[in-house]
């Protein structure tokens, strides 16, 4: 197996961040926001990963575990937010929730 | 059993803290049972220690309760600590027992009421800081009582608060009452920074050594404390607000503007008498203003038609008679006259609210007439409450403690054949308002119908009974000078208050004396039945005169006090709008609302904004770090 740079790892996780940032602030369906956010997540999981390989240690894996934990926790929570919402608001559309405007 | 007394103000307190904080969740009975009770609670601590008192007075015939220091700073150690001597017991009796009625009658009359938890709090409230005042062992916890007893009767004025009379009504009392309020704490400070003390007992002592019968001191302050009761008491010229004070329920004006507060003037002038007997000129300026005040109350109690309004000026009238007995030097006189006044006075407020209530909320008496058979217990009980007013010789109380004050308004050596004159015109003028409002209202042809269906429940019908009798009887606690040689009163006093200095004393002076306000008391009533019972019609139309009118609006002071101070103030206010300090405060405030608005948009309530804003500031602060 061929050796990757760990930078390269680095520079996929940080483009794999961006694009889960951009999605949570361009989407306004519900859904989306948190499949972008689970990306975000997923992303700071494989930069735990590639430096716990750089130094050998099993760190990173371990938090990977702890990130894949909270993430199902989020999902949890986070789709019953959304079933919840559709009922208040009719869509999924967070920018309707807008009613604490200063 | 004495070291029970700081349970009569605190078991008030307690009412109104569980009224205030679970007054929602408490059923109607509850409320009744808490409000009620905890006044009935401290009327029976009151009673067992005022009897434990009597029994075996303590040491100096005074007990001192310190319950915690206040605070203590650079000289000034104010403690919470209650005084009782036999003034304060006269003055808690009254406030618990009477009190105490009254709430028991407010239990049915308020029962139909919004608020019903806020009402028994806010009396709860009142009388806990009455009792304060009256208890208190130095002048600034006096102080807190007397602001105290202030605020509760704003709120209890201003209660029915949809109306905006009500409201204005409120204001106005606590207004009118402050400028006496500032004056009684200027006079505070001026005995602190004079006498090194607030504590009454030690200051009176110090002041008796310290100053000289008749300098300028003793009289600045009597004076200055004289300001506060006289905005307290209502008396010339701070009197405008008890009138508009009646658009409070009946039995606040009853509790409040009648029975207690409105005498707290009278009971700190008695108690710190030590003063004005320094200061002769303080204390001949009390009994004119009494007579003064009773003379002006009487004739415009005369043209009132707003049936609770006549009461008000009563008062009025009444608490100036006390003021010519503490004037006087008739100390004793005016405390009795306090107790005996309480009685009738909250006796006819509440029979003139039963006669409200079953009129449909209707004040005019000249819309009333021939209520006496429609409404036999408020006729029963209103008689005998205004008998008491007019002095109706032997039968009454009221004709014992009024016969005292104006027999000691000649005879002492303080008094004076005015005042004297100004007692007796006053005697006639109150037998006379007393009863036009009898005749006019309960006798002649019915001109309204009372509520069909209203009648009255026991727990009206208790107070107003205890009441009645006790406005009979009240009396006995005293018997007239000349009659006997007891003075129960004067005698259980001595130990606070001094004996009058009589001119001459004798049996057939006493005689006489006694006998002339008596006569002049059936004059006047014989006077009403002439002029309102024979000529009902010509009495409702005089009532809309030009002279009554004038005298229906108290002599006009109201339109004084708006066009001396009111408008000018006003006038200058508008035109110092522009001055040169207006712009940089001003500026503050723009400034602060500019910040508001800028600091107000960014939470436009957009997730995604949010999210933005934080990443860009994540993203600055990795570029901080990582262009370091």
């Amino acid at each position: 197996m061929a050796h990757v740079p760990f930078e390269y790892g680095l520079y996929l996780a940080a483009a794999l961040f961006l694009v889960g940032l951009v999605g949570v602030l361009v989407r306004r369906n519900l859904i989306f926001v948190l499949a972008s956010i689970e990306i975000m997540l997923n992303a700071s999981g494989l930069a735990f990963v590639v430096a716990g390989s750089r130094w050998g240690q099993p760190d990173g894996q371990v938090m990977f575990v702890f990130i894949l934990a909270m993430a199902a926790a989020e999902v949890a929570v986070g789709l019953a937010l959304a079933l919840l919402f559709r009922r208040a608001f009719g869509s999924l559309d967070i920018d309707k929730a807008d009613r604490m405007r200063g | 059993m004495l070291h029970l007394l700081f349970l009569v103000p605190l078991l008030p307190f307690a009412g109104f803290v569980v009224l205030a904080l679970g007054g929602r969740r408490l059923s109607h009975a509850g409320i009744a049972a808490v409000g009620a009770g905890s006044v009935g609670l401290a009327a029976l601590v009151a009673l067992a220690v005022s009897i434990d008192f009597m029994a075996g007075p303590p040491a100096g015939h005074a007990f001192d309760q310190v319950l915690w220091t206040w605070f203590s700073v650079a000289g000034l150690k104010v403690q919470v600590a209650l005084y009782l001597d036999p003034l304060a017991i006269c003055f808690i009796l009254i406030v618990t027992c009477v009190g105490f009625l009254i709430h028991l009658y407010s239990v049915e009359h308020m029962a139909h009421d919004d608020g019903y938890a806020r009402f028994f709090a806010y009396m709860n409230l009142f009388v806990g800081f009455m009792l304060m005042l009256v208890l208190a062992d130095n002048l600034l916890l006096l102080y807190l009582g007397w602001e105290g007893v202030g605020l509760c009767s704003y709120l209890l004025i201003g209660f029915w608060h949809k109306h905006w009379y009500n409201g204005y009504a409120a204001r106005k009392a606590f207004v009118v009452t402050r400028i006496g309020d500032t004056a009684l704490i200027v006079g505070l400070f001026l005995l602190f920074t004079q006498l090194g003390t607030l504590q009454i007992q030690p200051l009176m002592a110090r002041a008796a050594a310290a100053w000289p019968q008749g300098s300028a001191l003793p009289v600045a302050a009597a004076l200055l404390l004289l300001g506060g009761a006289v905005g307290k008491s209502a008396q010339l010229p701070l009197q405008t607000w008890l009138p508009d004070a009646m658009a409070g329920p009946s039995p606040v004006s009853a509790l409040i503007h009648a029975a207690t507060m409105v005498t707290a003037g009278v009971y700190l002038i008695a108690r710190t008498n030590v003063l004005y007997d320094l200061a002769p000129a303080a204390r001949t300026t009390v009994a004119v203003v009494g007579a003064a005040t009773l003379l002006y109350a009487g004739i415009s109690a005369l043209f009132q038609v707003d049936l609770k309004r006549i009461l008000a000026y009563s008062t009025i009238s009444q608490v100036g008679y006390m003021f010519l007995a503490l004037g006087v030097g008739a100390w004793s006189a005016g405390i009795f006259m306090f107790i005996t006044h309480a009685f009738f006075k909250a006796l006819l407020f509440l029979s003139a609210g039963v006669v409200i209530e079953a009129m449909d909320d209707e004040h005019d008496i000249f819309k009333m007439g021939g209520l006496r058979t429609r409404l036999p217990v408020a006729f029963w009980t209103f008689l005998i409450g205004a008998a008491a007013l007019a002095a109706l010789p032997i039968v009454t109380a009221g004709f014992y403690s009024k016969d005292l004050i104006i027999d000691r308004a000649l005879q002492s050596t303080e008094g004076g054949f005015w005042l004297w004159i100004a007692g007796i015109v006053g005697s006639l003028l109150t037998g006379l308002y007393a009863f036009r409002a009898v005749f006019v209202v309960f006798f002649g042809s019915v001109r309204t119908e009372p509520r069909p269906g209203f009648r009255t429940g026991l727990a009206v019908r208790l107070p107003l009974f205890v009441l009645a009798f006790l406005a009979i009887a009240g009396g006995l606690i005293d018997i007239p000078r000349g009659w006997a040689h007891l003075q129960k009163i004067e005698g259980f006093l001595a130990p606070v208050l001094p004996v009058t200095p009589l001119r001459h004393g004798g049996l057939a002076s006493a005689l006489w004396t006694t006998f002339v306000p008596g006569v002049v008391a059936l004059a006047g009533i014989g006077l009403a039945f002439l002029l309102y019972e024979r000529r009902r019609q010509q009495a409702a139309e005089a009532a809309t005169s030009a002279a009554a009118r004038y005298f229906l609006g108290g002599w006009g002071f109201d339109w004084l006090y708006r066009y001396a101070f009111e408008v000018p103030f006003l006038w200058f206010a508008h035109v110092s709008r522009n001055d040169l300090f207006e712009p940089p405060v001003d500026a503050v405030a723009r400034l602060a609302r500019a910040g508001w608005r800028g600091l107000s948009a960014t939470q436009n309530g957009l997730v995604r904004s949010y999210v933005f804003v934080i990443g860009l500031g994540v993203a600055v602060g990795v570029l901080l770090v990582v262009l370091r």
